[in-house]
């Protein structure tokens, strides 16, 4: 399974919905995640791809893990796996 | 002050998974006490307890509320869906801000420490799940009751071992009867049976590795339970204006501290509890008809125990009955209080009296009548329950027939 497709299964998931409901342009709100589903979606996240996603709880927004959209989630994924390759 | 009375019931525990069924296993006097089912029960030497087997959460909860209701969190909600079910309360409004609820616990998520211990340390994981903290605290599951029925009154947990469970359920009687409340959802639960849970009651050399035989002379320790039983409190004149079905009546409770020793108790502290219970419900000791013992099956605690209640009752201890249900569903700790008083609510009202089963050899120094084996028939006007918890802290509910 490619990153994109893992990362929707696991919004998808969090959402109790289908893959096949999750958009690239939803915002985790718009799919019902709230603020304990997304700590739980970050844990998900590192969990399989082995990596330390950088978030803090706190202030959601800040540090450079872009979780504005579905699209830029799996966005920052893929830089993470690719920072951890090279 | 404000009459007391019982609205509701619920429990889950070795015996069944709701009040009637464990009304049955009681008058039948079954054992709910078995071989554990756990990881590396290999590595333990006590192996049995009274577990409540079969037990599919994910039958009663979605993923995302497991994720965050710890075992002994699960037992209490669904403990509680039962008490308020049978109460017919719903709460909004200023009922709602006037209910609260006053829960036991001794280990809490004890289960959740568990498996995260072997996570970090044995298996070496660097990485925990986000929700430990919240699944594993004490207050969890008085937590997840008050936001599941809208619960917005006083509401907290109590942890006193053994006795926790008593004096939750007294807080919540003296609220209500205060006045500070108008219904209480109380009670208590443990779910404490895990390897660690286990090992370090082992290390205590209390435990019994084949049977709980309260009094009997064969006694030869305790054994552990989980489970929990929820009740709703309320005030007698809000029940009848509404023609809630009264279970019983809460008439008095009391507690004491031995001020002595950690762990071995005291025949003055137990003593002065039961008293106190008697005098707050304003009793004379001759009307009590059945005692619902802590009667651990520990050789200390049996004895204590009954010459406690050879000094408050003088001669009329040779008339009441007291039983030892720990014998049938083990020690649930921190909930034990509340699955017990349903023993004393089945006495009230349905005449019937729990056997203390594994009884095999009278004991002189436990000479009372133990209801050795056999449920009895008789009819009980007023109960009393006890619990004497390690850090000789005590506490004991009075009931009576409605």
């Amino acid at each position: 399974m490619s990153i994109k497709d893992q990362v929707i299964a696991i919004i998808a998931g969090q959402a109790m919905l289908e893959p096949s409901d999750i958009k690239m342009d939803h915002t985790l709100e718009d799919v019902g995640i709230d603020s304990l589903g997304l700590v739980e979606s970050i844990f998900a996240i590192e969990e399989t791809f082995d990596i330390t996603v950088p978030f803090n709880a706190n202030d959601p927004q800040a540090g450079d893990f872009d979780i504005s959209s579905v699209a830029a989630i799996i966005k920052a994924v893929e830089q993470l796996k690719a920072e951890q390759a090279g | 002050m404000n009459r007391v009375v019982i609205t509701g019931a619920g429990t889950i525990n070795s015996l069944g998974a709701d009040v009637p069924a464990t009304y049955e296993a009681m008058r039948e006097g079954r054992c709910g006490i078995g071989q554990l089912e756990i990881a590396d029960v290999d590595r333990l030497s006590i192996q049995i307890g009274g577990q409540i087997k079969g037990y599919d959460e994910a039958a009663h909860f979605n993923r995302q509320q497991i994720s965050l209701y710890d075992r002994f969190t699960q037992f209490t909600l669904l403990a509680a869906r039962q008490a308020i079910g049978q109460s017919g309360l719903t709460f909004s409004g200023a009922l709602a801000d006037h209910s609260g609820v006053v829960l036991g616990t001794s280990g809490g998520g004890l289960n959740t420490q568990d498996e995260n211990y072997r996570a970090v340390y044995e298996a070496g994981k660097n990485r925990v799940h986000p929700f430990i903290v919240p699944k594993l605290m004490n207050n969890a599951a008085a937590s997840h009751v008050s936001m599941e029925w809208n619960l917005r009154g006083p509401s907290f947990t109590v942890a006193t071992a053994c006795a926790s469970s008593n004096h939750a359920m007294g807080q919540a009687f003296n609220m209500v009867r205060c006045g500070m409340a108008k219904v209480m959802v109380t009670g208590g639960s443990e779910a404490m049976l895990c390897f660690g849970g286990i090992k370090a009651w082992e290390g205590l050399r209390v435990m019994s590795k084949d049977a709980c035989r309260p009094f009997s002379a064969t006694r030869n320790g305790m054994v552990q339970g989980e489970g929990a039983g929820v009740f709703v409190f309320e005030d007698y004149a809000h029940a009848k204006a509404r023609g809630a079905d009264i279970l019983c009546e809460v008439i008095g409770f009391a507690m004491s501290s031995d001020a002595s020793d950690i762990v071995t108790p005291s025949k003055q502290g137990a003593a002065r509890a039961i008293a106190g219970a008697i005098k707050d419900a304003g009793l004379d000791s001759a009307e009590v008809g059945y005692i619902n013992a802590h009667g651990t099956g520990t050789a200390a605690n049996d004895k204590t125990e009954c010459a406690a209640v050879a000094d408050v009752f003088g001669a009329h201890a040779d008339k009441l009955m007291m039983s030892s249900t720990k014998s049938m569903h083990g020690h649930l700790i921190g909930g034990t209080g509340a699955v017990e008083l349903l023993a004393c609510i089945m006495a009230l009202r349905d005449g019937v009296v729990a056997p203390t089963i594994g009884y095999e050899e009278p004991d002189p120094e436990c000479a009372l009548d133990v209801v050795p084996n056999v449920a009895r028939d008789a009819k009980v006007d007023v109960a009393l329950s006890n619990a004497f918890a390690f850090g000789g802290l005590n506490a004991v509910i009075a009931l009576r027939k409605h």
